[in-house]
C-alpha cells in the first residue's frame, strides 16, 4: 500500500493559493533554522537523502497531515537522530524539558561525532559540492527512447515491505514511453534501507493523461516521471 | 525495516513547533554537533544569495542566445556548472522548453524537489498537498488558479520530479521585447515561468 505522502492524483485537497513572487523566502524565523538545523544534521554523514525522506513519509499518517512542511522534516530529522543513535530519546526529552524553562541542557559531554559538525567556514563549498546520484551501473539499459513500457504491478518497494519507492501509485500499472535515458543512479528503494547504492538505469517516461486518469483534462496532455529499470516492464 | 512508530521521537519535542526547533537546536548545540554560525550561513545563503534571480538569468540569456539555448537544452549540466548554478538539489538538471504547441509544468507529487540553486527554496505552494496531488491530474485547472489559460491548440507536459533530475520551465519570450538587454529581460521573469504557472509579459 502507498504511504499518505504519495498524493498524486488524490481528490479533495482544494484549489492552490499562489502566493506573492516577492512572499519572504521563509514565512517564519523557524522554517529557516528547521532547513539549516535539518541540513547542518545531514553532513554528519549518518544518512541519506533517500533515508531522509523515508523518514518523512513514514510519519504516522496522522502526523503527516496535520504537519506543515518544516514540521515534517524536524519529525523525521528527530526520528533519524535518535535510530541513527547520535541522540537517545533522553536527550530529546531533557531537551524539550531545558526548552520549556529557558535554562538549556546543564552538563552535555562533547558527541563522539562532534568533529564532523559542519563549521560556518565550509558551508559554500559543502552546499556548492551537492550531491550527485549518477553512479556507474553493470546493469545495461533495456529501453530505448520510443520503447512502450509498463511500470509494474504491484507497487511499492521490492526489497522492505512498507519501504521507500519513488514510483508514484498513480502511474503503477500504467503504460508510457521511454523518453531519454539519463544514465544510471542510485536506487532510492536500496539505498534509503542501507542495502547499498545499486545504481541501475534511470528514465524519463512519459505517460498520456489519459493513460493514468479516468477523466483526462484534455486530449494532449501528458505527465513525465523518472523511473527506474525494475520499475519497468517490456510492452 | 520501515521502522513504523506510534512513540515517534519528535513527540518527546514541545508541542510548538518554534519552541521545537529552539529546543533541538539548543541540544545539537551544546553537544558540538551543529555549530550556529553554520546555521546562519546557509540560512544567509538562501535568503539573500540564492532565488530565481539565477534562473531568470538563464531564462534572459536563452532567449538572447541561440547557441547558449541549445546547449542548455541538450545538456544543461555542464553550462549552468560553468556560470556557478550547480549544487545541492540541483545536481542534475534538465531545462525543458515551452512552445506554441506545448506548455510545460513541474511538481513533486512525492515530496517537493525543486531546483535550489536556480531557484532557491520553494515557495508555499508548491509545497501544498494541493498543488501535489492536483497539478499532475487537473494542470489546466491549477493553472486557472494561477490565473493562466492556455490556448485550445497548447497541450501540458507535467513533469513530476520522481528522481534527483530537476527542472526548469523555459518560458517563451514575450512579444515586444526585441532589443531589450539580458538584464531587462531577466525582470520579465518570473519564479512561477520557470515552474510553469505563470507566463511571462512584455515591458508595459
Amino acid at each position: 500500500m502507498s504511504r499518505v505522502h504519495d498524493m498524486g492524483g488524490r481528490f479533495g485537497d482544494g484549489p492552490v493559493k499562489p502566493e506573492p513572487q516577492d512572499a519572504p523566502v521563509f514565512a517564519e524565523e523557524w522554517h529557516a533554522r528547521a532547513l539549516a538545523i535539518t541540513l547542518a544534521c545531514g553532513a554528519l554523514g549518518q544518512w541519506n537523502i533517500d533515508t531522509s525522506r523515508h523518514a518523512r513519509e513514514r510519519l504516522a499518517p496522522l502526523d503527516y497531515t496535520r504537519f506543515s512542511y518544516y514540521e515534517k522534516w524536524l519529525a523525521g530529522l528527530a526520528s533519524l537522530l535518535v535510530e541513527k543513535q547520535v541522540l537517545s530519546a533522553e536527550d530529546l526529552a531533557g531537551a524539550a524539558a531545558a526548552a520549556g524553562d529557558g535554562t538549556g541542557a546543564e552538563g552535555v559531554a562533547p558527541h563522539p561525532l562532534a568533529a564532523r559538525a559542519l563549521k560556518a567556514a565550509d558551508v559554500a563549498a559543502a552546499l556548492a559540492k551537492g550531491g550527485p546520484a549518477d553512479r556507474p551501473s553493470p546493469i545495461v539499459p533495456s529501453f530505448a527512447p520510443g520503447d512502450a513500457v509498463r511500470c509494474r504491478r504491484p507497487g511499492g518497494n521490492r526489497l522492505v515491505e512498507g519501504g521507500h519507492t519513488r514510483l508514484p501509485t498513480y502511474a503503477v500499472g500504467a503504460t508510457g514511453q521511454i523518453l531519454r535515458l539519463h544514465g544510471s543512479h542510485v536506487l532510492p528503494d536500496s539505498a534509503a534501507h542501507g542495502l547499498g547504492e545499486a545504481p541501475e538505469p534511470l528514465y524519463a517516461v512519459v505517460f498520456p493523461a489519459d493513460a493514468l486518469w479516468s477523466h483526462a483534462e484534455h486530449p494532449g496532455d501528458e505527465v513525465v516521471l523518472d523511473l527506474w529499470q525494475s520499475y519497468l516492464e517490456p510492452v | 525495516m520501515p521502522h513504523d512508530h506510534a512513540d515517534a521521537p519528535h513527540s518527546l519535542l514541545p508541542p510548538d513547533p518554534a519552541l521545537r526547533v529552539k529546543a533541538l537546536e539548543t541540544l545539537l548545540t551544546e553537544k558540538g554537533l551543529i555549530d550556529p554560525a553554520a546555521l546562519d550561513e546557509i540560512i544567509d545563503t538562501y535568503q539573500n544569495r540564492i532565488g530565481p534571480a539565477n534562473g531568470a538569468r538563464v531564462v534572459a540569456r536563452a532567449w538572447s542566445d541561440p547557441d547558449f539555448k541549445a546547449a542548455l537544452l541538450a545538456d544543461a549540466d555542464p553550462v549552468l556548472a560553468e556560470l556557478g548554478y550547480y549544487g545541492r538539489q540541483g545536481e542534475h538538471m534538465v531545462v525543458v522548453e515551452n512552445t506554441p504547441e506545448q506548455h510545460n509544468m513541474v511538481v513533486c507529487t512525492l515530496c517537493s524537489c525543486y531546483p535550489w540553486p536556480l531557484l532557491g527554496i520553494p515557495p508555499g505552494w508548491y509545497k501544498s498537498d494541493a498543488y501535489r496531488s492536483r497539478a499532475v491530474r487537473e494542470p489546466r485547472r491549477v493553472l486557472a488558479e494561477f490565473g493562466v489559460t492556455l490556448p485550445e491548440g497548447t497541450s501540458v507536459r507535467v513533469w513530476d520530479s520522481t528522481a534527483e533530475l530537476r527542472y526548469l520551465v523555459l518560458p517563451m519570450r514575450p512579444k515586444d521585447t526585441e532589443g531589450l538587454s539580458e538584464d531587462a529581460l531577466a525582470a520579465l521573469v518570473s519564479r512561477d515561468s520557470m515552474i510553469g504557472t505563470d507566463i511571462p509579459e512584455g515591458p508595459r
